[in-house]
C-alpha cells in the first residue's frame, strides 16, 4: 500500500498546482511541489532502510490493468534493491532540483505551470522505476517523454523551442517503436510481461538464444531513443531549450538514464544474449567518444554539458554491455549527482548573466559567484575523475571492468575520459577565469544566486565529492557497498581486477589529469586563448562545432523526404489517381444507367423517404397482425 | 425487463417525431432529454447484462413471414458496448451543438435522433434482413444532415458519398439474400447464418459482397475517397456521427456478420484486407501530414486509426479482437473530441487552416489542456484510452506477422509527427493578433471537453469494465471459428 503513495504524492502536487495554477498563492506553489517530492523521498528512505535490514522486496498490485484471456497486465508496483536505488536518486536529486527551481523560476509568469510539469515528470519517472512489469515501465517511459516534451517547449512562444520539443518526442517515439516490438516478442515468447515471470522463464533458456537476442536488441532500440545514444541522440542537445532545472532533472540525472535502468532491470535477458550485450557496449562506446569530441568545440555552456551527458550515458551502457550491471548503476548514481550539480551551476551562471549562455561572453566569474564557482569546480573534478571525487570511483570501475572485457575498448574509453577532462576544464577556465567578457550591464548586475538555489548546489557538491564511497575498489580493503547491495538483483560481473592494475590505473589517471588541468589552464587562462567565432572555424574544428553535420544529414534523409512524399502523394496519388478513378467510375455508371439520374436530380430524398415509410408500414403491419 | 431494448428503440423512433414536431425553439432540448433517457436505459441494461455469450433483452416476432424475415433484436457484450458507444456519444454530440445557431433546428435534431434509432437497430439486429434495413436506414438521416447542413460543395460531395455507400450496401444485400436462400429453413437469422455450411466458392462470394459494404463504410484503403471530403464538408455533428459511430457499423459488421459466418473465406482472403488496411495506416498518416486544414487532417488520421482496427480484427487473434473492440470505443471518443476542437476553432477564428492559426495557448489555457489530452489519447499515450486498444491490437498483429507490425507500427511515429505539428501550429508559437476574437469556452463546450477528457483517462487507467464485455464476445468468436 505504501508503494502507491510514492507516485501519488507528486501526482497530487501536479494536480494542485496544475488546477489552481495562478490562483495559488505564489509562495505556496514551490512548497507544494517540493514537499510532495520530499514526501516520496521519505518513503523511499524508509523502504531502503527496510531493504538494508534484510527485507527482500515489496510488491503491491492495485488492480488488473488489462486482462483478456491469457493477456494479463497488472497495475502493479514493486520495490526491490535496484528500484530502491533509483527511487532515492529520483526523489532525492529531484527534491533538490525542485527547491532550486523555486529560486530559478520564481520570476517566470508561468511558474506554477512549470512546477506542475516537474511534479508530473517525477510521477511518471516513479511509475517507470516502480512498475513490476514491462508495460508499467513503458507507461512511465512514455509519460516522462511527454513531460520532457512539455518542459522543453515550456517557453512555447519561441518556435525553435517548440521544434526542439517535437523533435525530442518524435525521436523517442522512433525508439519506442523498437521497444514496443520487443514487448510484443516478450509476450509471444513468455506469455507474460511481469518482470519476475519473464526473468524466471528466461533463465531456462540457453545462452546465445536467438529470440532472447532479438528481444534485447529491440528493447535497446528504445534505450537508444530515451538515453540519447547513436543514432537517436540528436534530440538531447536541442532539449537544452528547456529551462535549466529541466536539463538537470530530466536531461541529466533521471529520465535519460531510464535506458540504463531498463537494461539493468532486464539483465537476466542481456546476460543470455552476448551479441546484444556486445552491441550495447559498442554503441555506448561509440556514443561516449563521438559526443565527447563534439563537446570539445561547443561554446554554449549548456550544450557542452548536454554532449557530456550523452557521452557519460555511453559510459553507463559500456558498463552494462560488458556485464558490469552494478557498475552501470554506480555511474548512473554519481553522474546524477555531479551532472545535476553542473547543470544547476550553469543555471546559476546564466541567471547571473541575464540569460547569456555563450562562454565566449563570460570569464572571470569566480569572484562574483563564489559558491557557484566552488560547487562547479567540485562537479568538474568529479566528472573528470579526479581521485576521491565521486566520478573517479565509478569511472575507474567502468574502465577496470572494460579492461577485463576488451583491451581495445578499454583504451578507447580511457581516451574518452581524457577528452572529458579536457572539455570540462576548458569550460571551467573559460567561464570562471580570465577577464570578464560580457557587457557592462551584465557586469554591474553580476550576483550570486539566492540561498534557495545555492543550498541545493552545496548539497549536490557534497554528494559529488563523497558519493563515490558507496563503491570503493578492492584495494581500499573496504566492502563495495553498492555491489553487495545490488548483488541479489543485478549480480553482473564480479569485482576482481588485479591490484597492480588498479594501482597503475589510479596513478596514470592522476598524472594525466594533472597534465590536462595544467595545460588547459595554460592555454585558456595564462595565454588567454578564446574559441574563435563561428565564421572563423575551419577544418576539423568546424566539423566538430557543427556536430558532424548529423542534424543536416537527418533532415536530408528523413524529414525532407517525408514531407515531399506526403505532399506529392497527396497531390498525385490521392487527388489524382484514387479520387479521379472512383469519380470516373461513378460518372460512367451515372451516364450509363438512366435510373440513377433520379439521385442526381436530388430526388434521392423522396426515394429514401419512401423507404422509411415502407419500413414503418412493414413494422406496423407486423405489430398489428 | 426483457422489453427494455424494444422500449429503447421505440423511444428513439418516437422521439425523432416529437423533436420534429416540437418546433425549432425546443427541438434541441427535447432531443437532448431523449438522448439522456436512451443513455440511462442503456446503462441500466448493461449493468444487468449477464456475460454468458448469449443474447439478452431479445425480441423476436415475425415480420414478413412469407420471406422468412423475423424482426429479432438483442444484445450481448459486443452489442452492449456498441449501444453504450452510440447512446453515450449522442448526448455529447447534441451538447456540442447547443449554443450554435442551427437552421431548421427541428429537422436537424430530429434527423440526429432518427440516426440514433437506426444505429441502435444495426447494433442489435439478429436477423440479416433487419440488419440490412437498419444499415440502409442509417444512411438517410446522415446523408440529409451532411447535404442540407453542409458547406457549399455538399451536394456534389454527399452525392458521391451516397452512391458509393449505397453501391457497397447493394452487394451486402445480395449476400444476405443469398445466405437466406442457402439456409435450411429459409431464414435470415444470425443463428441460421452461423450454421450455414457453404462451400469455399460460396463463402468467397459472401465474403467479398459483405466486405464491399464494410470496406466502404469503414473506409478501408483504397475505398476511402468519399471520406475526407465528406468529413470536411459536413456540419460538425454530421462528421461526429460519421466518424464516431457510423464507421463502427463496418467494423461491427466484420465481427458479427462476417468472421463467424464465413470463417473459411476470412482465413483465405483476410490477408488481403490486412494488407490493404496496413497500407491504409501508413497512407492515411502520410496524407494527414500533407494537410493544412485541421479537420481534413483528422479525417485522414482516422483512416490510419481504423486501418489498424481492421487489420487487427482479420488477424483473428484473441488479443487483437479485444483490442479492436476497445479501440472502436476509444476512437469514437477521441475523434469526436478532435472534431469538436476543429469546430471550436472554426466557430471562433473562421478558419481551420493551420497556417493561419497560432499561439492560442497563451490565452486559452484550458482549451489547450483539453486539446492536449485528446491528442494524447489519439497518439495512444499509456494511461489514456488510445493505448489500451492499440497495444492489444499490436500484440495480436505481432503474432500474425512481424513485418506487418513493423509497417503498421509506423503509425506510432507518424501519428506523433502530424499531431504534434498540428498542436504546435494551432496552440503554440507567437500570439496572433486575431486571437483576441477567440471567446473563452462556453459552458456546454467545457462540459463536452471535460467529459471526453475524463473518459479518456478512466478507460485508459481502468479499462477492465470494457474488457469484461468485449472478453465474452472475443471468446465466443474464437469458439465459432474453431
Amino acid at each position: 500500500m505504501i508503494l502507491l503513495l510514492i507516485p501519488l504524492f507528486p501526482l497530487f502536487g501536479f494536480l494542485i498546482n496544475g488546477w489552481l495554477n495562478k490562483s495559488m498563492p505564489k509562495g505556496l506553489v514551490g512548497w507544494v511541489a517540493s514537499l510532495s517530492v520530499l514526501a516520496s523521498f521519505g518513503i523511499s528512505v524508509y523502504l531502503f532502510i527496510q531493504l538494508l535490514s534484510g527485507a527482500n522486496e515489496f510488491q503491491f498490485t492495485v488492480f488488473d490493468w488489462m486482462a483478456a484471456g491469457s493477456f494479463q497486465v497488472d497495475f502493479g508496483f514493486m520495490v526491490d534493491r535496484l528500484t530502491a536505488i533509483m527511487l532515492l536518486v529520483v526523489t532525492g536529486v529531484g527534491f533538490l532540483i525542485h527547491v532550486y527551481s523555486i529560486g530559478y523560476m520564481n520570476d517566470d509568469e508561468d511558474y506554477p505551470r512549470f512546477m506542475a510539469y516537474m511534479n508530473l515528470f517525477v510521477f511518471f519517472m516513479l511509475l517507470l522505476v516502480l512498475g513490476d512489469n514491462f508495460i508499467m515501465m513503458f507507461a512511465g517511459w512514455e509519460g516522462v517523454g511527454l513531460c520532457s516534451y512539455l518542459l522543453i517547449g515550456f517557453w512555447f512562444k519561441n518556435d525553435n523551442y517548440n521544434e526542439a520539443a517535437n523533435k525530442a518526442f518524435i525521436m523517442n517515439r522512433i525508439g519506442d517503436l523498437g521497444f514496443l516490438l520487443g514487448l510484443f516478442l516478450i509476450y509471444q515468447t513468455f506469455g507474460s510481461f511481469n518482470f519476475k515471470e519473464v526473468m524466471g522463464m528466461a533463465s531456462t533458456y540457453p545462452r546465445y538464444d536467438s529470440t532472447i537476442t532479438a528481444i534485447t536488441l529491440l528493447l535497446f532500440v528504445g534505450a537508444m531513443g530515451k538515453s540519447a545514444q547513436i543514432p537517436l541522440y540528436t534530440w538531447l542537445p536541442d532539449a537544452m531549450a528547456g529551462p535549466t532545472p529541466v536539463s538537470a532533472l530530466i536531461h541529466a540525472a533521471t529520465m535519460v538514464t531510464a535506458g540504463v535502468y531498463m537494461v539493468v532491470r532486464s539483465n537476466v535477458l542481456y546476460a543470455l544474449a552476448p551479441f546484444s550485450s556486445e552491441f550495447v557496449a559498442v554503441i555506448g562506446l561509440a556514443t561516449a567518444l563521438f559526443a565527447a569530441t563534439i563537446g570539445l568545440k561547443q561554446n554554449d555552456i549548456k550544450k557542452v554539458l548536454a554532449y557530456s551527458t550523452v557521452s557519460q550515458l555511453g559510459y553507463m551502457f559500456v558498463a552494462a554491455g560488458v556485464g558490469a550491471y552494478s557498475t552501470a548503476i554506480f555511474h548512473l548514481v554519481t553522474h546524477a549527482f555531479f551532472k545535476a550539480l553542473l547543470f544547476l551551476c550553469s543555471g546559476s551562471v546564466i541567471h547571473a548573466m541575464y540569460g547569456e549562455q555563450d562562454i565566449r561572453n563570460m570569464g572571470g566569474l569566480k569572484k562574483y559567484l563564489p559558491i557557484t564557482h566552488l560547487t562547479f569546480l567540485i562537479g568538474t573534478l568529479a566528472i573528470s575523475g579526479v581521485p576521491v571525487f565521486a566520478g573517479f570511483f565509478s569511472k575507474d570501475e567502468i574502465l577496470a571492468m572494460t579492461y577485463s572485457h576488451s583491451f581495445l575498448m578499454f583504451t578507447l574509453l580511457a581516451f574518452g575520459s581524457v577528452i572529458t577532462a579536457v572539455y570540462m576544464f576548458r569550460l571551467y577556465w573559460l567561464t570562471f577565469y580570465g577577464e570578464f567578457r560580457g557587457t557592462k550591464h551584465q557586469l554591474e548586475h553580476l550576483h550570486e544566486s539566492p540561498k534557495v538555489m545555492t543550498v541545493p548546489l552545496m548539497v549536490l557538491a557534497v554528494l559529488s565529492a563523497v558519493g563515490g564511497f558507496i563503491g570503493l575498489p578492492e584495494i581500499f580493503h573496504a566492502p563495495h557497498f553498492l555491489y553487495n547491495f545490488l548483488e541479489p538483483v543485478a549480480a553482473g560481473a564480479g569485482h576482481h581486477v588485479s591490484h597492480t592494475f588498479e594501482y597503475v590505473l589510479i596513478f596514470t589517471s592522476i598524472v594525466v589529469l594533472a597534465i590536462i588541468i595544467y595545460s588547459t589552464r595554460n592555454y585558456y587562462v595564462v595565454k588567454g586563448t578564446l574559441p574563435e567565432s563561428d565564421a572563423e572555424e575551419k577544418g576539423i574544428a568546424r566539423i566538430l562545432s557543427r556536430k558532424y553535420f548529423v542534424d543536416e544529414l537527418y533532415a536530408m534523409l528523413f524529414r525532407k523526404p517525408l514531407d515531399v512524399i506526403s505532399g506529392l502523394g497527396y497531390r498525385f496519388v490521392e487527388l489524382g489517381i484514387i479520387t479521379k478513378t472512383v469519380d470516373g467510375i461513378q460518372e460512367g455508371i451515372n451516364t450509363a444507367a438512366n435510373g440513377l439520374r433520379y439521385l442526381q436530380t436530388g430526388r434521392a430524398g423522396s426515394y429514401l423517404f419512401i423507404m422509411v415509410i415502407g419500413f414503418l408500414a412493414l413494422m406496423i403491419y407486423a405489430i398489428i397482425l | 425487463m426483457n422489453t427494455a431494448l424494444l422500449i429503447l428503440l421505440i423511444l428513439q423512433l418516437l422521439s425523432a417525431g416529437v423533436v420534429k414536431l416540437s418546433g425549432n425553439g425546443k427541438a434541441w432540448t427535447v432531443a437532448f432529454i431523449s438522448s439522456l433517457l436512451s443513455l440511462a436505459i442503456t446503462v441500466i441494461m448493461l449493468i444487468r447484462l449477464p456475460l454468458d455469450n448469449a443474447f439478452h433483452y431479445t425480441t423476436s416476432f415475425e415480420w414478413v413471414k412469407s420471406l422468412g424475415i423475423t424482426f429479432s433484436t438483442g444484445i450481448d457484450g459486443l452489442g452492449g458496448l456498441m449501444l453504450l458507444l452510440t447512446n453515450g456519444l449522442i448526448p455529447l454530440i447534441l451538447l456540442s451543438a447547443c449554443n450554435r445557431e442551427t437552421e431548421k433546428a427541428s429537422s436537424y435534431f430530429s434527423l440526429i435522433i432518427l440516426m440514433q434509432f437506426a444505429l441502435n437497430g444495426v447494433f442489435t439486429a439478429r436477423d440479416g434482413f433487419v440488419f440490412y434495413v437498419f444499415w440502409e436506414l442509417a444512411l438517410i438521416p446522415i446523408w440529409l444532415i451532411c447535404w442540407m447542413w453542409g458547406d457549399k460543395n455538399s451536394t456534389r460531395i454527399t452525392l458521391r458519398f451516397f452512391i458509393y455507400t449505397l453501391t457497397g450496401s447493394l452487394f451486402m444485400l445480395a449476400a444476405i439474400i443469398y445466405m437466406g436462400i442457402q439456409s435450411n429453413d429459409y431464414s435470415f437469422s444470425l443463428d441460421a447464418f452461423y450454421k450455414l455450411k457453404l462451400s469455399d466458392s460460396q463463402q468467397a462470394f459472401v465474403f467479398f459482397c459483405m466486405m464491399a459494404a464494410f470496406a466502404i463504410k469503414i473506409p478501408v484503403f483504397p475505398f476511402h475517397s468519399w471520406q475526407p471530403d465528406t468529413y470536411t464538408d459536413s456540419p460538425t455533428q454530421g462528421t461526429m456521427l460519421l466518424s464516431g459511430i457510423m464507421l463502427k457499423m463496418g467494423l461491427y459488421g466484420i465481427i458479427r456478420w462476417l468472421i463467424p459466418v464465413v470463417p473459411g473465406a476470412v482465413d483465405e482472403y483476410g490477408h488481403y484486407i490486412i494488407t490493404l488496411s496496413v497500407i491504409g495506416i501508413v497512407y492515411g498518416s502520410l496524407m494527414a501530414l500533407a494537410q493544412t486544414d485541421f479537420k481534413r487532417m483528422i479525417a485522414y488520421s482516422s483512416i490510419a486509426h481504423v486501418g489498424l482496427i481492421t487489420a487487427g480484427l482479420f488477424t483473428l487473434k484473441a488479443e487483437a479482437m479485444q483490442g479492436g473492440i476497445v479501440q472502436m470505443m476509444a476512437h469514437g471518443i477521441n475523434v469526436v473530441g478532435l472534431f469538436f476542437i476543429a469546430d471550436i476553432l472554426m466557430h471562433r477564428m473562421k478558419t481551420r487552416n493551420m497556417k493561419e492559426l497560432g499561439g492560442l495557448a497563451h490565452t486559452q489555457r484550458w482549451f489547450s489542456v483539453f486539446f492536449l489530452i485528446i491528442l494524447l489519447g489519439s497518439v495512444a499515450l499509456p494511461l489514456t484510452n488510445g493505448f489500451i486498444g492499440e497495444f492489444m491490437l499490436f500484440t495480436g498483429i505481432y503474432q500474425y506477422g512481424v513485418w506487418t507490425t513493423v509497417f503498421a507500427g509506423l503509425t506510432v511515429i507518424l501519428g506523433a509527427v502530424y499531431m504534434l505539428r498540428a498542436y504546435k501550429a494551432i496552440m503554440l508559437g507567437e500570439k496572433h493578433g486575431r486571437n483576441e476574437q477567440f471567446q473563452p469556452l462556453m459552458k456546454n463546450e467545457t462540459a463536452v471537453l471535460v467529459i471526453i477528457s475524463i473518459i479518456i483517462f478512466i478507460t485508459g487507467i481502468y479499462p477492465s469494465f470494457i474488457l469484461k464485455f468485449s472478453g465474452s464476445i472475443a471468446g465466443n468468436i474464437h469458439n465459432l471459428i474453431h
